[in-house]
């Protein structure tokens, strides 16, 4: 205005300006997960648990035991266990950290960022899944038993699936539902578990508790075979219940909380 | 160019941001000025969308923040130098924004040579950081998509005088190119010292602006005695009214000459007499902070 001679103007030029592509900010999402300390740990020890619990289980197991499915569960037991942590941490340290400050400023669209994290866990969730069935027939070929895939079938690659990807879903509805990462890890953890005990202990409750304690809608997956009907309806009613509403009421307050 | 209009933001009762409007203009660093907890950073983060204002907009040349493609290449920002993974390398922090901005890694080393950072020092982590290296870390992140607009929350503290020298060779360059520099800080001589207008806020509400040679501009005389006593009965006796104005002086609403003459008269000691320059903004601003400590106990009696 004032100043003939400037290359800028009062007004922004932004023709010329692409909006940042999903892609990038998935990527960007992915570094994050690997780029401290913590992150990179995280992954380490998940990867390290899967081959030592594995080869554990290999030399000290009953030869009857020692099917692919069975190394399957040892194997993928690290992630189901700290893949969700991965999740929570992801929504969380912009918080906890304050690094949404940076985040949100250079995108301003924060459901954006937010489906990027969704989309970067579930790539890492897959990731982590390929391996531990990678580490499972490794073991089976090196230690399995006699016949060692009598008791597995395809629907039980899907049920492993399903129970590793609610897990990291779970992990970031609850980060953003607290956006504190020690409180949600707390919680994911120990509601839950109450959640189970209250169910089982008080009679009462025992007949309602695969419709809406999810940790008792989910044992089916553990076990071999498919499920029955019900038994879906379970699992997604009981899912709706710990993985959607709460992921979506953290979407809604992650969309509208002023980033400090 | 920077614009905000009639922004207001409430938290409950208390008002952080009360009916705000200014602009920062291109070519020209604006400082905006005031105590803590007068409003600047909430206007801030209401400027690049961070926190939503009750009433009122904030545009950045002509656009609201949230339809500015990738606005790291277009906006520079700098809200808190402490705001970062403590558990990331000063580089790696640079790397995810230059890698959310679709920049080259080239671009990273270059923001570090820029701002100083040593090669062993990039590759810390932001933990082991001084405020000092934050803030220039803070610096390389703002500048790395090479902004047209700068927007730098105290962005001199923690620097110490040769870093603040630093900056201000950085921001008066960035701003002879034609950017627009807008930098808050609650320390009138750093804001002088690097602005060319000045935005004073206290309490919420803007109390003045302008360019800075029209601030700085007041009529009067700056008077420092021997004997405050004597100088005040002399002046009094003369009817030149005069009020405290720091460190022992006085500022009077008249020449330097009237003053002199009534000391003279008076056989009171003088040891300065001069033309009160920026003395008035320095009385405003030291005003404004005192309101701002009596605050909470008037506002608890009166508002109640």
């Amino acid at each position: 205005m004032s100043t003939a001679t400037a290359p800028y103007g009062a007004k922004l030029d932004v023709s010329r300006t692409p909006r940042v592509p999903m892609s990038r900010l998935i990527k960007v999402e992915l570094r994050k997960m690997t780029d401290t300390r913590s992150g990179f740990w995280l992954m380490v020890t998940m990867g390290g648990v899967a081959v030592i619990a594995s080869t554990i289980f290999g030399i000290f197991g009953h030869d009857q035991d020692r099917t692919f499915y069975n190394f399957m569960q040892f194997s993928g037991a690290p992630q189901g266990f700290l893949l969700p942590v991965l999740g929570i941490l992801l929504v969380t340290q912009e918080w906890s950290q304050r690094t949404g400050m940076v985040t949100f400023a250079l995108e301003p669209h924060r459901g954006r960022v937010l489906w990027a994290k969704v989309l970067g866990a579930l790539l890492v969730g897959v990731a982590a899944f390929a391996i531990a069935v990678a580490v499972a027939f490794l073991a089976t070929t090196v230690f399995g038993g006699h016949d060692p895939y009598r008791d597995f079938g395809g629907i039980d690659i899907v049920k492993f699936g399903i129970l590793q990807v609610t897990g990291i879903l779970q992990g970031l509805a609850f980060g953003l539902l607290l956006l504190n990462s020690a409180a949600a890890i707390v919680l994911y953890f120990v509601v839950p578990t109450v959640f189970s005990i209250l169910f089982n202990v008080i009679p009462a409750l025992q007949d309602s508790a695969p419709w809406i304690d999810f940790g008792t809608a989910q044992g089916p997956l553990g076990d071999t075979g498919n499920l029955t009907g019900t038994e879906w309806t379970q699992l997604a009613v009981t899912a709706t219940i710990w993985v959607i509403l709460p992921f979506l009421a953290g979407l809604w307050r992650v969309l509208r909380a002023e980033v400090k | 160019m920077i614009k905000l209009e009639g922004v207001t933001k409430r938290y409950g009762d208390y008002t952080a941001v009360d009916d705000v409007s200014f602009v920062a203009q291109p070519g020209r660093v604006t400082g905006f000025l005031g105590p803590n907890g007068a409003g600047k950073s909430t206007s801030m983060r209401i400027m690049v969308g961070l926190t939503p204002p009750d009433r009122g907009t904030a545009t950045i040349g002509g656009l609201k923040y949230h339809d500015i493609p990738n606005p790291g290449l277009h906006v520079g920002v700098l809200l808190d130098a402490s705001a970062q993974h403590a558990g990331r390398t000063g580089r790696e922090v640079l790397a995810l924004s230059a890698l959310t901005m679709g920049l080259k890694e080239k671009r990273v080393d270059e923001m570090l040579e820029l701002v100083g950072l040593t090669e062993s020092e990039s590759k810390r982590r932001v933990r082991n950081y001084s405020l000092g290296m934050r803030q220039r870390l803070g610096i390389a992140n703002a500048l790395i998509g090479d902004p047209s607009v700068l927007i730098l929350d105290e962005p001199a503290n923690g620097l110490d005088p040769a870093g603040i020298h630093w900056m201000r060779t950085l921001l008066r360059g960035y701003a002879e190119r034609g950017g627009t520099v807008l930098l808050s800080s609650h320390l009138l001589h750093e804001v002088e010292m690097i602005a060319d207008d000045m935005v004073l806020i206290g309490r919420g509400k803007i109390v003045k602006q302008g360019t800075k040679a029209e601030l700085l501009q007041t009529a009067g005389t700056f008077v420092k005695p021997e004997s405050p006593e004597k100088l005040t009965a002399a002046l009094a006796e003369a009817g030149i009214k005069a009020l405290p104005s720091g460190d022992g002086g006085f500022r009077a609403e008249c020449d330097p000459i009237v003053v002199g003459r009534a000391a003279a008269a008076a056989g009171v000691v003088l040891a300065e007499l001069r033309p009160a320059e920026g003395a008035g903004l320095e009385e405003m601003f030291l005003e404004l902070t005192a309101d701002d400590a009596r605050e909470s106990i008037n506002t608890q009696g009166v508002s109640a």
